[in-house]
């Protein structure tokens, strides 16, 4: 039998040092996921904690939280260091001995017993079905806490030392649940209340239902999370659940879940990119002294030049065109990137866009007359007409229906911006498309979603292009894209 | 020095007494803000109590409340103290209609009266005691921010003319951020940062029933609902507290007692400002099945 607990710090603060062992290793894993904790925040961490209990897991984690982490994008990577290192403490999160022997039992053939985990009763699958039924129907905490450890331990089939993941364990258990079955009887149920229960209510009622289950998955997540810490310890298991901060996730391996955290995380980073560019428009670029507008204003001041006034710089905003390839693996990296340029179009004179994969499409209506761009990008991935033969990428075709059709839209004042990974399929790259765009143009740049270190393998033909270019970037998460709409603009 | 407050329970409570709503982590930041003598730096979406929260905290402790307000161009001579250009002028011609010496008038009017106190200077000089709302950090100047930061750290100024002034209490500062740009690490190294989100949608309930007079339990149960339903879809701006707060008291107004698609659909203007949120709202609310969680 392991010990779990033995290697584990016990409460006690003002003893010190347990607590501080344990600290020290927490922030050092912070700073692995990437979270830059300096030292002296270290130190007001440790001094914090002498404040706040550790049992009061809310407070304390508030308390690491605000003496460590100070910017909300690094929330979620926190909370889950947190949980790593701090799941095994308080008393409702204690794993009970004989708790964990359990774990050693083989699949399925499992005991099944109550919250506070006292051995004996059995739960039979439908015993389990109903309770979790009931939980979700009544939106009991204790119940759903109790109704995820009872799932875990009877469909997860955890084993101790078996080198499998948390996800595994968690699509095992909801395999089991039927989380969609139950939403549909608890829907049922509502539907045949008395009283008139209007679409509406419904409506209301089944978000209250969904965000019921979201919090039963979640607690089915922290459940394993923690049989897995008791199991292997918690350094290994913080360095298995090690994920990339948002700006740092790639566009084009991103998993469901992350890309719905790019998702969230593109919205305030529009609004920060926007507000900065109105700032910079504002100021960094102050113009001439204005000598007229100067004196006349010296006039209110008995003739004395007290306050320089400045020509107003009047830098003319560029054209964008861009041209994207949508094709499955740069999609992503596609809507990123449009949903950004969009998002701060005012900085820009006229905005277009064209997508492709072997054929080519103008998508600019999509974004004309609404301010819902997420919807438009949308519509860009569903609506648009890109496939020529056989919806593998083509950029020779694709750049030469670009060149057939919109090259006379092409000015002095025009940056083209070429998206994708330039994997052409061993097709005919027409470079000199790029070459004469790069002439009419005022700059032509290429924006790489793959590692610079891919560029020229395989199929990868940016080399090809890149001489024509006046830049080409490697543009693989957010905070890289942010970077290069900044200079843009 | 004494502390302000006991245990992190006690600021919840005393909060709660001046109608501001929050949930244990808040209030321990708060905490530990009197107990170790730091600013918070509080960062949020737009309406979610950034301000009320050091508002509220004046409220909890009877401060007096300083608020400096920033916005783009502010300076020190609007955020520290500026010399009263006026006066001194004044001051230099009458003295030298009574042939004073140069010296003299210098030391008059480079002192205490001639001085015109702004917030910050103001708030290190209190006696009585008192909360510093250092508001939208985030708009004035990267330089500027400089300024701020020896007072935070230091709780100093100096004045040239006068010498350094050192504050005779560590007040509670609050700066609070709307995240339009990121602030230097050096501010946020010396601050307890605190986000706070949209609340839950019971707290938010709570929130509607505290501040809305005479509105039915029940029916700031539903605002509550209906705004969570409509935060969950993915809109250009989702709606504030403030604007849950508009919108429970227009209903209370109009006398509504249960809200139904076409109230919501009416009344919605009140929650969301784009054209194309409100489309969705309407469109999503009109039908059961809704959004995948
Ligand atoms: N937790 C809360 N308890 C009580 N009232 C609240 C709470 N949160 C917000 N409010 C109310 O919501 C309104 C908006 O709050 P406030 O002005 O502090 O928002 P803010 O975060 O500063 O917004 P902004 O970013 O726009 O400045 C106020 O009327 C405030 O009283
Ligand atoms: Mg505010």
């Amino acid at each position: 039998m392991t010990a779990y607990e033995t290697d584990l710090p016990t409460l006690p603060v003002e003893a010190g040092d347990p607590l501080l062992d344990l600290l020290n290793g927490f922030i050092a894993e912070l700073r692995a996921v990437g979270i830059p904790a300096s030292l002296t925040e270290n130190l007001d961490a440790m001094e914090a904690v002498k404040h706040v209990p550790i049992t009061d897991r809310e407070t304390f984690k508030y308390a690491l939280a605000a003496t460590l982490v100070k910017n909300q994008a690094h929330w979620k990577a926190f909370e889950t260091v947190f949980e790593v290192y701090f799941s095994l403490r308080g008393a409702q999160y204690e794993i009970a001995a004989d708790d964990l022997d359990e774990a050693d039992e083989a699949d399925g053939e499992i005991r099944a017993q109550g919250d506070r985990g006292s051995g004996g009763d059995m739960l039979s699958p439908e015993e389990l079905a109903e309770m979790l039924y009931r939980a979700l129907m009544r939106g009991d905490s204790e119940m759903l806490r109790a109704a995820a450890r009872e799932a875990v331990r009877r469909y997860a089939g955890m084993e101790p030392g078996r080198p499998v993941g948390g996800t595994y364990y968690l699509y095992r258990t909801l395999r089991n649940l039927d989380l969609e079955g139950v939403l549909e009887r608890l829907m049922d149920a509502e539907q045949h209340t008395e009283g008139d229960v209007d679409d509406f209510d419904l409506r209301l009622r089944r978000d209250e239902f969904e965000l019921r289950i979201a919090e039963l998955k979640r607690q089915i997540e922290a459940e394993i999370r923690r049989r897995l810490v008791a199991d292997r310890g918690v350094e290994a298991m913080a360095k298995t659940l090690r994920k990339p901060l948002p700006s740092d996730i790639d566009f084009m391996h991103a998993s469901r879940e992350e890309m719905a955290s790019l998702r969230k995380a593109i919205y305030p980073l529009t609004r920060k990119l926007a507000a900065r560019l109105v700032r910079k428009r504002r100021h960094g670029r102050a113009g001439p002294l204005d000598f007229r507008s100067t004196v006349r204003h010296s006039l209110s001041y008995g003739g004395v030049p007290v306050e320089p006034k400045f020509r107003h710089p009047r830098p003319h905003k560029p054209d964008i065109m861009v041209v994207a390839d949508v094709s499955g693996s740069v999609a992503a990296f596609a809507r990123f990137t449009l949903h950004l340029v969009y998002a701060i179009s005012s900085q820009f004179s006229k905005v277009r866009s064209f997508v492709f994969i072997d054929g080519l499409d103008e998508v600019t209506s999509f974004f004309e007359g609404t301010d819902d761009i997420a919807e438009a990008v949308h519509r860009v991935n569903t609506e648009a007409d890109v496939v020529w033969v056989d919806g593998h990428s083509d950029y020779g075709h694709a750049l030469g229906v670009f060149w057939d059709n919109y090259a006379d839209d092409v000015g002095p004042r025009t940056t083209v911006l070429i998206l994708g990974d330039a994997r052409n399929n061993y097709h005919a790259p027409e470079s000199w498309i790029i070459k004469a765009l790069q002439q009419k143009a005022r700059h032509v740049f290429w924006l790489n979603p793959e590692p610079r270190s891919y560029w020229d393998t395989g199929d990868s033909i940016v080399g090809e292009y890149a001489p024509h270019c006046d830049g080409v970037f490697e543009v693989r998460n957010l905070r890289q894209l942010e970077a290069f709409v900044d200079r843009l603009a | 020095m004494s502390h302000r407050f006991t245990d992190v329970d006690a600021v919840q409570q005393d909060l709660h007494k001046v109608d501001y709503l929050c949930d244990s982590g808040l209030a321990g930041v708060v905490y530990l803000a009197d107990r170790l003598d730091k600013p918070v730096l509080v960062e949020g979406p737009a309406g979610t109590g950034k301000t009320q929260l050091a508002k509220s905290v004046a409220e909890m402790t009877g401060s007096r409340l300083i608020r400096l307000q920033c916005y783009e161009g502010l300076d020190e001579a609007k955020a520290l103290y500026e010399w009263n250009y006026k006066k001194q002028l004044l001051r230099i011609q009458t003295e030298r209609d009574a042939d004073v010496g140069w010296d003299e008038v210098s030391d008059d009017i480079f002192s205490d009266e001639f001085l015109l106190t702004r917030p910050l200077l103001e708030a290190i000089r209190a006696v009585d005691p008192i909360v510093l709302l250092i508001d939208e950090v985030d708009r004035v100047e990267v330089e500027t921010e400089a300024l701020l930061l020896e007072i935070l750290s230091e709780y100093q100024v100096s004045i040239p003319e006068l010498g350094t002034m050192e504050a005779l209490q560590v007040p509670l500062v609050f700066l609070t951020s709307n995240n339009t740009r990121e602030l230097s690490e050096a501010l946020k190294r010396r601050c307890l940062y605190l986000h706070i989100d949209y609340p839950t949608m019971e707290r938010e309930k709570e929130i509607v029933l505290a501040k809305v007079p005479d509105i039915a339990e029940n029916l700031a149960d539903q605002v509550a609902r209906v705004v969570r339903s409509i935060r969950r879809l993915e809109l250009k701006k989702p709606p504030s507290v403030s604007e849950t707060l508009d919108w429970a008291r227009t209903l209370v107004l109009l006398g509504v007692q249960h809200i139904d698609a076409d109230v919501a659909a009416e009344t919605v203007n009140i929650l969301l400002k784009y054209q194309s949120d409100i489309a969705k709202a309407n469109k999503e609310l009109a039908t059961v099945e809704g959004i995948e969680p």
